[in-house]
């Protein structure tokens, strides 16, 4: 086994995600399953190959530091599932 | 002959003549929405009113001879890019009722262009699947056996286009989402090299892969929509700064002088004989206009799949933390501390694949299995980043199938994750290359789904992907042993 069902919990705590024990149980299966194809990638000898994160070869792309629109308060708010005008509003947290 | 059955050139042609006009257009395309859209399935969204009073400006400015690439031409939009005042769920509980403040910069340009946007489409939720059954608010049907996928993530793209439901569509590719589900349906299919269109207001999945580009009826509609979303976008900082050309100007018969690769790896075992037979045949037509055709080695393709399903997970874990009930969209009701809010909203908002991405992820990021996946998937990216460099010095475009096996059945794949990810193991090294690739109709399979043939050639050299697509088509008499469905 590539991963225990306890580390599927662990990783779901990790990403803020609830899994009944029946999906503890399915998910576990299918991450193994899923690990272990992907361990393939170890038969290639990868020592001194750069890694890649991004296909084309862009560096910063900087631009003038200009003032442009942006959207107001209360387009930026409009989404919110709750809030008061102001802000969003959250469950209290202190 | 229907005006919706129309390509994109023939509708406009009877649009700048005037013979006929776009609010007769569009109400021709709502009127075969409104009759065959309970069997496909296609739209999440359909927004009729907009689309009238669109036709109605484009009239306006076709009636004094103005009016842009697209002006009158009824098309629609994969619901993972935003829509200003238009509901993009991106096929998602978690963002049922978002409703965008601004166009993602493709969209801007589409109105720019005067095109009339009909809808938002289906796609798997976030454009995690390879179906569309992970949608969820419905899954399109195939149009040409609505037993059948039509094929994802953008199958209502692909589905919309094959049911003559709209023109074009626009969709987004991160691993074969444009290709796939554009052969599966019978359409063309463009993902674009990684930069050349703008990503501001696409809603991120895995931000080094994701791609725009458009669905359409033939090669010539495509290259029309190349011309209309290209560009750099000062909003989105990986875009390149990359001239624009007129890619309608690729669109030459003959293809003497260019060489076609055959990457030997992509007609291995597992390779569906009538797809073989329709791909070599595909591949003999463009001989016949010129081309020369050599075999070439992509010796990795055998890991992109692996490689694919740690580094877009990963992305995606980091994309999709943003969904937490608190800005946008859906957020689960009781919750009394914040961290419940955060959990509740996301377990019940997102779906199985989505989570299932998330926690393969996550784990791949984790401390102590970063090396160990995340690292070493990045690390073989860049072997097969140098395969196909070193295949593109033998040969300008390279030609294989986009998909191993045509459409399978509705449902036949859901309780087995792991064999539809290794169906996207044609089109996914495009992305980690950030190479373009196009899907272009090359057959049928003998039960009547359609096959594709898949083009991929180096940054920038779509112009040559449409050339030789252009050739196939021009050349290839495709005869489907049944009509479509609708």
């Amino acid at each position: 086994m590539k991963i225990t069902p306890e580390e599927t919990e662990h990783v779901a705590r990790l990403a803020h995600l609830d899994l009944s024990a029946v999906e503890v149980h399915a998910m576990t299966e299918q991450l193994d399953r899923i690990l272990s194809y992907v361990a393939k990638l170890n038969a290639l000898e990868t020592e001194g190959v750069q890694p890649t994160t991004h296909a084309l070869a862009i560096h910063n792309a900087f631009r003038a530091d200009e003032v442009h629109s942006s959207l107001t308060q209360a387009e930026a708010l409009a989404n919110g599932p709750q809030q008061n005008g102001e802000a969003f509003v959250v469950p209290r947290i202190i | 002959m229907e005006l919706y059955s129309l390509t994109i050139h023939e509708v406009k042609e009877l649009l700048a003549s005037r013979e006929v006009s776009a609010t007769e257009v569009t109400r021709a395309l709502l009127d075969r929405i409104a009759a065959v859209e309970k069997q496909v399935g296609a739209f999440t969204t359909l927004a009729p009113e907009m689309a009238m009073a669109q036709a109605v400006a484009a009239d306006r400015l076709l009636a004094a001879g103005q009016g842009g690439a697209l002006c009158g031409v009824p098309v629609s939009v994969k619901d993972v890019l935003c829509t200003k005042g238009l509901r993009t769920t991106c096929g998602s509980r978690i963002l049922e009722n978002f409703l965008p403040p601004y166009d993602a910069t493709v969209v801007e340009k589409l109105k720019d262009a005067g095109a009339v946007i009909v809808g938002k489409v289906a796609m798997d939720e976030f454009a995690m699947g390879s179906t569309t059954e992970n949608c969820a608010f419905g899954t399109p049907r195939n149009p040409w056996n609505l037993d059948y996928i039509c094929g994802g993530s953008s199958g209502g793209s692909a589905a919309s286009v094959a049911a003559d439901e709209c023109y074009a569509s626009l969709g987004s590719d991160t691993g074969g989402s444009i290709r796939q589900p554009a052969s599966h349906c019978g359409v063309v299919g463009l993902k674009p090299t990684y930069g050349r269109v703008s990503r501001f207001g696409l809603v991120a999945f895995a931000s080094s892969l994701d791609q725009v580009g458009p669905l359409t009826k033939d090669v010539r509609d495509c290259a029309l929509l190349m011309n209309v979303i290209s560009g750099h976008d000062a909003r989105d900082s990986t875009s390149v700064a990359q001239a624009v050309p007129d890619f309608t100007a690729a669109l030459t018969p003959g293809l003497t002088g260019l060489r076609i690769g055959i990457p030997k790896e992509y007609f291995g075992a597992g390779l569906d004989p009538e797809v073989e037979r329709a791909v070599r045949q595909g591949i003999a037509t463009l001989q016949a206009a010129g081309a020369e055709i050599v075999e070439v080695s992509l010796p990795h393709t055998d890991y992109c799949v692996a490689v694919y399903y740690l580094v877009a997970p990963a992305e995606a874990s980091s994309n999709l933390a943003r969904y937490d009930g608190v800005k946008y969209g859906f957020r689960a009701r009781a919750a009394e501390t914040l961290a419940d809010m955060y959990r509740n909203t996301r377990s019940q908002g997102f779906g199985d694949e989505v989570k299932r991405r998330i926690l393969i992820g996550t784990y791949a990021l984790s401390s102590g299995y970063y090396d160990a996946y995340y690292k070493k998937a990045s690390q073989v990216r860049t072997l097969i980043i140098e395969d196909f460099k070193k295949a593109f010095a033998q040969c300008d475009v390279l030609a294989s199938p986009v998909a191993p096996t045509p459409a399978w059945r509705l449902g036949e794949k859901n309780d087995d994750p792991l064999s539809v990810y290794l169906s996207d193991i044609m089109t996914i090294s495009a992305n980690l290359a950030g190479i373009p690739g196009m899907s272009i109709p090359c057959g049928f399979s003998q039960a009547g789904l359609p096959i594709g043939l898949q083009l991929q050639a180096a940054h920038f050299q779509e112009e040559k992907l449409l050339a030789v697509a252009y050739n196939l088509e021009q050349r290839l008499t495709i005869t489907p042993p049944r009509p479509k469905a609708v």
